[in-house]
């Protein structure tokens, strides 16, 4: 046996690109159940746990966290040891970040469906569980940043920055605005009040975005496509200034989610600049990423792995673009609590987060397992196809409703009534909710069929651990 | 919060945000100045095979960045976003607001106005006045009362002549201007499990329903002590504080004995929302004439 020093962990990679693939499933699952039920209301049989106010944190949780933690943690774990040709800091600490975040995992989906919520939008957990994401999180850091700490390479490569800009920022926004005055073991109470409370929320809630769900992937973005392309990265100058460009102005753009609120004009004004701001840094990473390809392009047609990330980019730019101009005051007026925001995040969490992790799934699991190649290739580029129809039509269909929605709340006749009332609206929505769910099916039967490659992939390999190469010196 | 009162705390966020804001263009321009060797790679190599070119920004990304950093710039002078300052235009969402509710004043008052000197009976049968009455009846009142007016449970049928608080226009009006509270206390305390029982047979009594005679003569006397004094010695109710009738087959919180039973042992408190904050006096006048006319006038 190799001593540790030699070899990098990818044990705790393996468990983590497990069970990305597992919580993906059930996250996508519970998405499609109330996609369902948004057409067909029946489908809560009456039963408190399956309605949809408790299934949807639950999904969002199951998602963000479980299915896009996991891959977070895969990724960057993998990255910062191949990086950095270090083992990572502590293997006894990462074992306690997969074995604690899946406890995370499992609470959240018991204390969701039976309606334990902080009731703020994804951080809904209760307190006694925000102290062990705490924890972990805390193991997290100190096992990435001692990683970094015993690099080989002086410089420390892109994909880390953003990793550890993520790692750092999800610890601040989850203590500042988890934090909560415990009544119960169950039960606890925001520390915050009124449009201040509401401030911390979206502040927490848009830099969950930012942060978890768009640093921490242009992290993977940023290793997985060069390495898979094999092509340097187009511009390292590009990506310091959209880097700090980025991390600095994601911080000010919470308040577009309260226009038109109790929230002081002068925030909604400075959130509402902020998000116009952000359109270019986060267009670099789009640009760094697609450019990679520069000189290689051919290479998309023969590689689904290819595929999936690059593809993923087009949406990120896609969503970061709408983003921006739904910050508008004016244009939000009309897009604000409509499906439209719905269509936007998951142009975001489908087209990008998605993507790009399954993308990433895919470059690892034959890698951990020993294998040259997934155990089926052709399976891959079904489950390309599949997931992007499945996404155009999720979107499209929420494009519309969203702008018909807007459009019909604010119809006023020649003698100034409302023309519609809101049940009109929902009843017009409902060809939309049904297009929605094919969507959304799709998307699910294409992680399905990701599940099934990667467990023959598993069945047919074993465990992998890789020798730590010499660092080349150009 | 003293502290988001003073002076201080505008001047220190405005700077801050300018700050940021040129320090965005700053970083942009510094990045910019000296030109980078096309297709050259920095020299790391990371992970075996990674390296990275480093080619110039692209100028049109480096323009799109400019253009927002110019506008947001121009959006701070004019809008309110830097502190206290309030912006060239003055705007404030509040403003915005007024404006268009006096717009909306003004292209739609006249229409309205032409209404407000009719009497409810009269409107109650203008085809014009009832359109409208009906869309402010879809967007206010069809939550609780149904679109058609028939009510569910707890939320009373507006289309039968059966009132709580009266059913004559300026009764109406009252109802939906300035809502209603309609108490009844529990007596479950006071009356025991069942003589409870027994006055629910005698209210089933009331309007002929199946009931158990022995009870319901026990209930008889319940009857005479305690309840009537809201509901009345017939047992009619009484519109003045909205103690419904019991003599009729309609019940507003459930039929039989078990709903009865709960309704005197728990008492109950209902309301409906006031709405003169949210309409118009003369939109209230429509409305009136609308509800009125759901049990007034043959469809």
């Amino acid at each position: 046996m190799q001593s540790n020093e030699e070899t990098y962990n990818y044990g705790v990679v393996r468990q983590f690109a497990i069970m990305t693939v597992v919580w993906g499933v059930v996250g996508m699952l519970v998405g499609v159940i109330i996609a369902a039920q948004l057409l067909w209301p029946e489908l809560n049989f009456d039963i408190a746990w399956l309605s949809y106010g408790r299934l949807r944190p639950l999904h969002t949780n199951a998602v963000i966290f479980a299915f896009g933690g996991c891959a977070l943690f895969a990724t960057s774990y993998y990255v910062v040891q191949r990086t950095s040709h270090a083992r990572l800091f502590s293997d006894a600490l990462a074992a306690f970040t997969f074995w604690g975040w899946q406890t995370v995992i499992v609470l959240a989906a018991i204390t969701l469906p039976l309606g334990i919520t902080s009731g703020k939008e994804y951080a809904e957990l209760e307190w006694p569980i925000d102290i062990l994401i705490t924890l972990v999180w805390v193991a997290y850091a100190v096992v990435f940043f001692g990683t970094l700490y015993n690099r080989k390479i002086p410089h420390i490569y892109v994909a880390n920055w953003f990793f550890g800009a993520f790692i750092l920022t999800v610890a601040l926004l989850h203590l500042v605005n988890s934090a909560a005055v415990p009544a119960t073991f169950w039960k606890s109470y925001s520390a915050y009040a009124g449009a201040q409370d509401a401030m911390i929320q979206w502040w927490y809630g848009h830099n969950a975005v930012g942060f978890f769900l768009t640093a921490g992937f242009l992290g993977i973005m940023y290793y997985f496509i060069p390495k898979q392309a094999n092509r340097p990265v187009y511009s390292y100058r590009l990506s310091v200034v959209h880097f700090w460009a980025l991390v600095f102005t994601y911080m000010w753009a919470g308040p577009h989610h309260l226009h038109y609120t109790a929230l002081p004009d002068w925030a909604q004004s400075l959130g509402m600049v902020f998000s116009l701001i952000l359109l270019a840094p986060s267009w670099g990473g789009m640009i760094n990423g697609i450019m990679t390809l520069s000189g290689a392009w051919h290479k998309l047609r023969d590689d689904p792995i290819l595929k999936f990330l690059i593809v993923s980019l087009s949406f990120y730019g896609m969503s970061t673009f709408e983003g921006p101009m739904m910050s508008i005051k004016t244009v939000n007026a009309l897009s604000h609590y409509t499906d439209w925001t719905v269509g936007h995040v998951h142009s975001g969490a489908l087209g990008w987060v998605g993507l790009v992790s399954i993308g990433a799934i895919y470059f690892l699991i034959p890698k951990l397992f020993g294998r040259a190649e997934m155990w089926s290739v052709r399976l891959i580029n079904t489950h390309f196809w599949i997931a992007t129809v499945g996404i155009v039509l999720y979107i499209a269909a929420m494009w519309i409703a969203g702008v018909m929605q807007g459009l019909m709340w604010r119809a006023v006749g020649a003698d100034g009534t409302l023309t519609y009332t809101f049940v009109e609206s929902v009843k017009a929505t409902y060809p939309f909710y049904a297009i929605r769910l094919l969507g959304g099916v799709l998307y699910f039967s294409g992680m399905l069929l990701m599940a099934y490659n990667v467990f023959k992939t598993v069945l047919d390999g074993k465990t992998f651990e890789a020798r730590i190469p010499a660092p080349v010196h150009a | 919060m003293s502290q988001f009162t003073s002076g201080f705390w505008d001047v220190y966020i405005g700077l801050i945000s300018i700050v940021s804001i040129v320090a965005c263009a700053l970083l942009l321009k510094m990045q910019s100045v000296r030109k980078p060797v096309e297709s050259e790679t920095s020299g790391h190599v990371w992970d075996e095979d990674i390296r990275e070119y480093n080619n110039p920004l692209p100028r049109w990304w480096a323009w799109m960045f400019y253009i927002t950093i110019f506008f947001s710039l121009g959006y701070l002078a004019l809008y309110p976003g830097l502190g206290s300052y309030a912006g060239a235009l003055g705007w404030t969402q509040v403003k915005q607001l007024e404006e268009e509710n006096a717009h909306a004043q003004a292209t739609y008052g006249p229409i309205y106005d032409r209404f407000a000197a009719q009497d409810i009976v009269t409107l109650s049968k203008n085809a014009e006045a009832l359109a409208i009455g009906q869309k402010l009846f879809l967007n206010s009142c069809s939550q609780c009362h149904a679109s058609d007016g028939g009510g569910s449970r707890g939320f009373p049928n507006l289309t039968d002549k059966d009132w709580l608080w009266g059913g004559a226009p300026e009764a109406i009006k009252a109802t939906i201007a300035d809502g209603r509270t309609g108490a009844m206390p529990p007596f479950g305390p006071v009356l025991g499990e069942q003589a409870v029982r027994d006055v629910a047979h005698y209210v089933m009594s009331l309007s002929g329903g199946a009931h158990d005679s022995i009870r319901a003569a026990r209930g008889k006397e319940k009857y005479a002590q305690v309840c009537i004094a809201c509901h009345g010695a017939e047992a009619r109710g009484n519109q003045a504080i909205g103690a419904p009738n019991l003599t009729d087959k309609i019940w507003l919180h459930g039929a039989g004995e078990e709903a009865i039973a709960a309704q005197i042992t728990k008492g109950r408190i209902n309301q409906m929302p006031a709405h003169k904050e949210i309409l118009s006096s003369a939109k209230i006048h429509l409305l009136t004439a609308y509800v009125y006319s759901l049990s007034n006038v043959p469809k």
